[in-house]
């Protein structure tokens, strides 16, 4: 086990243990924002440098500072660390600095993208980015690329964080068609020849892709994500867990996703059956409403609302219930 | 005249061939550090001659080699770093075309050391024509029994190949340079772990410049001690310099580590003076990644000493006034030399070589070349310059590999030293964007 100081709190944590999960133990505002790092998916971290962190002190053994900041997704701690991540005011501006960057080349198309509201990228630039920019110099636009009926690749929304080449190297294996060409500002994720990608899990890449670059093609343009309501359900899948979140509007199964936790990562991989094909509420056993962070801005949406009425309470798993009491979901105007 | 450790037999008609190398003193080293000395003593022997990493960080080779891991039954790795292709920098190709054996004799006395029975010579995909010499001298080594199995009888196998890459820039750095050599794409790793813990195919391996792993050969040959005598200070033994630009005599030159920068430039048994009886303007060092320097800062020092061809005396005065003896390229430009294209013209190049990996070098190399482009072509504005400091701020140490200072402190240094040139490509737009077009002292800036 290492103890290490983050953030002037102590946590332990055992050996192994990077940076970023030491903090997420902690949790809260001070886990540094993480836009490719993906913890089911190995390998995955280090190239964003959205989590850049301070190293005050790099052990009880050799308090030293490092000399540089480090990528707390992929740096392990050592007993004694003292990192510093909100309360250094080098990685804040640091972070700026990276916002900027992330934003030169991904279009601000927030109206009309279907990631809003569930974008990575639109939280940490709001959290840690300005509200101008100084580049002033041409961007770069790709033609749109047709990489099957499913799934829709929109390049110039990518911020390059290699999470879809991952999912599709590690549970894809032997029917990976996709990665990344060129390099440098010129890199892209593009597929073979414009093949197709059409594995049976392939659908995953739209869960971890942080920003609106790879969408769902049965469910794009069809409803801004606040306005639907999710709810946990399962199947008995030959394929997958068969654990997902059902996008409610009305009575009509808009999308069907993985759950992800708190920190945006899918829980369980679900198979595209389950994904594209199960669109029917009597395909599912449903479980209940699916928890959303109240400082979302899908919890805008007062779906949660009838939770109040006792006689639905009286239905809902207890956890669920207690949930919603410590998580009142945000009122408009209050 | 300085001591040649390497390349004094150079010019040696047919040196690279076995016959010839031999008759010359060659492969000595192996049979000493194999028939009489224990892979530890070697390493030894290394540690005392103080050689430092010769690529250009600087790194102490011994320190290096007592980091690896030593996990038993499993195999380690020594690559030699081939992939010299920094601009500026063209003194391994030079070594290798002409001294294969040296650079193979380095290899087996190395890996000897460090326990390795395979090693790779990873080189750059360009030198098609060096790869063709270096397997020859390998199949020759093979041959004589200095390669293969059960080497001069000692019971030491090791295994050496020559690998061509693909030709990018960012595969000399170390942990890229790994990943292309397992076959992938070269992409840089995350650090920790380090190549000593995991390198290549996870086992613990040994990356070092062509250079340093042939002045392991005169180091075993005359001893680490002799060997630490030449030079001064913590910065020992001979380097090759390649000293291109506006030089009378620009070529690649074996100094003893501690010449005057001034007697390195002007004087006739090295560069010969600036060409044309012009005036120097500003010097790069150690290839193209360094900061730039003006002559005054790179003859003497801010606090008026004479700047020596050393680690240490180069990179007096960090930053701010100082530069770094890096791979050890030299540019020298004149005064008819534009900063601000030069500038722009290594931007681009980073630009270009920018794996894409890391959002800081990926936007961030490609926006400083853009600005460059702007500020050279008389589209700049005042803010601009600034802004590019800003930039190569946001780059600097935040990024997976070095690549990104290297992009960052050329510009950087440009601006601090030579902002004046910054400035009149602004307010004289029309004219800086001539071809041919340079500040010149005394110009009216506003």
């Amino acid at each position: 086990m290492a103890k290490i100081t983050f953030d002037g709190v102590e946590v332990e944590v055992p050996d192994g243990t990077t940076i970023l999960n030491a903090a997420r133990q902690i949790g809260g505002g001070i886990v540094p924002p993480a836009m490719c790092y993906y913890t089911p998916l190995k390998g995955s971290g280090g190239k964003c440098r959205a989590c850049l962190v301070r190293v005050a002190a790099g052990s009880a053994k050799d308090p030293r500072p490092m000399p540089k900041l480090v990528a707390s997704c992929v740096t392990p701690v050592q007993d004694g660390m003292v990192v510093e991540n909100t309360t250094s005011e080098q990685v804040l501006s640091v972070r700026k600095g990276i916002v900027e960057m992330l934003l030169i080349n991904h279009p601000l198309d927030c109206p009309v993208c279907d990631q809003a509201g569930e974008c990575d990228l639109q939280n940490f630039a709001f959290e840690h980015g300005v509200s101008t920019t100084r580049y002033q110099e041409e961007r770069r636009t790709f033609e749109k690329i047709d990489i099957g009926p499913l799934i829709q690749l929109h390049m110039t929304r990518c911020i390059l964080c290699y999470r879809c080449v991952y999912t599709a190297d590690q549970i894809a294996k032997g029917d990976r068609v996709h990665g990344v060409l060129g390099r440098g500002d010129a890199a892209e994720i593009g597929t073979y020849i414009e093949n197709i990608i059409d594995n049976d899990f392939s659908g995953n890449v739209i869960d971890v892709c942080p920003v609106g670059a790879l969408t769902d093609k049965t469910f794009r343009f069809k409803q801004r994500v606040w306005f639907t309501k999710p709810v946990n359900a399962h199947r008995d899948c030959p394929k997958c867990a068969g654990n997902v979140v059902l996008w409610y509007k009305g009575k009509d199964v808009l999308r069907t996703t993985a759950r992800k936790d708190q920190y945006g990562e899918v829980k369980e991989w679900i198979c595209n059956e389950c994904r594209f094909e199960k669109k029917e509420t009597s395909d599912w056993v449903i479980e209940g409403p699916a928890h959303i962070d109240r400082s979302s801005v899908i919890s805008a949406n007062h779906y949660e609302l009838p939770v109040l009425n006792q006689s639905v309470v009286a239905d809902l798993p207890e956890s669920t219930v207690r949930d919603l009491q410590q998580n009142p979901p945000l009122k408009l105007g209050s | 005249m300085g001591r040649k450790l390497l390349t004094e037999h150079i010019n040696v008609e047919g040196i690279d061939t076995f016959e010839v190398y031999r008759k010359h003193g060659g492969y000595r080293s192996v049979e000493k550090a194999i028939k009489t000395m224990t892979p530890d003593e070697v390493v030894e022997e290394v540690k005392k001659s103080g050689l430092r990493g010769r690529g250009g960080a600087g790194f102490p080779t011994g320190m290096k080699w007592s980091f690896l891991a030593k996990p038993e039954g499993v195999p380690r790795y020594l690559v030699c770093n081939a992939d010299e292709s920094e601009p500026g920098t063209f003194k391994d190709r030079q070594l290798m075309s002409k001294l294969p054996h040296l650079l193979i004799e380095g290899m087996i006395t190395s890996s000897y050391a460090l326990g390795a029975n395979t090693s790779y010579i990873y080189i750059r995909g360009e030198l098609l024509y060096v790869l063709r010499i270096l397997e020859k001298a390998i199949a020759e080594a093979y041959a004589n029994g200095f390669l293969g199995k059960n080497i001069l009888g000692s019971g030491y196998d090791l295994d050496l190949h020559v690998h061509p890459g693909g030709g990018a820039y960012i595969c000399g750095e170390e942990t890229a340079l790994l990943e292309s050599l397992e076959g992938k794409r070269g992409n840089p790793r995350n650090k920790p772990p380090f190549p000593a813990v995991q390198g290549l195919y996870a086992r613990p391996t040994v990356v070092n410049n062509v250079e340093s792993i042939a002045a392991v050969v005169p180091i075993i040959n005359e001893g680490g001690d002799e060997y630490a005598k030449i030079g001064v200070g913590r910065s020992t033994g001979t380097k090759l310099i390649s000293a291109c630009g506006h030089l009378n005599k620009p070529g690649i030159y074996e100094i003893e580590l501690g010449v005057p920068v001034e007697e390195f430039i002007y004087s006739d048994e090295y560069c010969g003076g600036i060409w044309k009886g012009r005036q120097l303007k500003a010097v790069v060092a150690g290839g193209s990644s360094v900061p730039i320097l003006p002559t005054e800062l790179i003859l003497k020092t801010a606090a008026g000493e004479n700047r020596l061809m050393t680690y240490e005396s180069l990179s007096d005065g960090g930053f701010m006034t100082g530069t770094m003896l890096g791979s050890g390229g030299f540019i020298a430009m004149d005064e008819t030399t534009c900063i601000v294209r030069n500038t722009w013209n290594f931007s681009r190049f980073y630009h270009h070589e920018s794996c894409g990996q890391c959002s800081p070098c990926r936007e961030g190399t490609g926006w400083m070349e853009k600005v460059l482009h702007r500020l050279e072509h008389g589209h700049g504005h005042m803010e601009d310059i600034d802004l590019l400091v800003s930039v190569a701020k946001q780059i600097e140490g935040n990024t997976i590999c070095p690549l990104g200072e290297a992009a960052a402190w050329p510009v950087a240094a440009a601006v601090r030293h030579f902002r004046h040139e910054f400035e009149w490509h602004v307010t004289h737009a029309k004219e800086a964007a001539q071809p041919g077009a340079v500040y010149r002292p005394g110009a009216v800036l506003a």
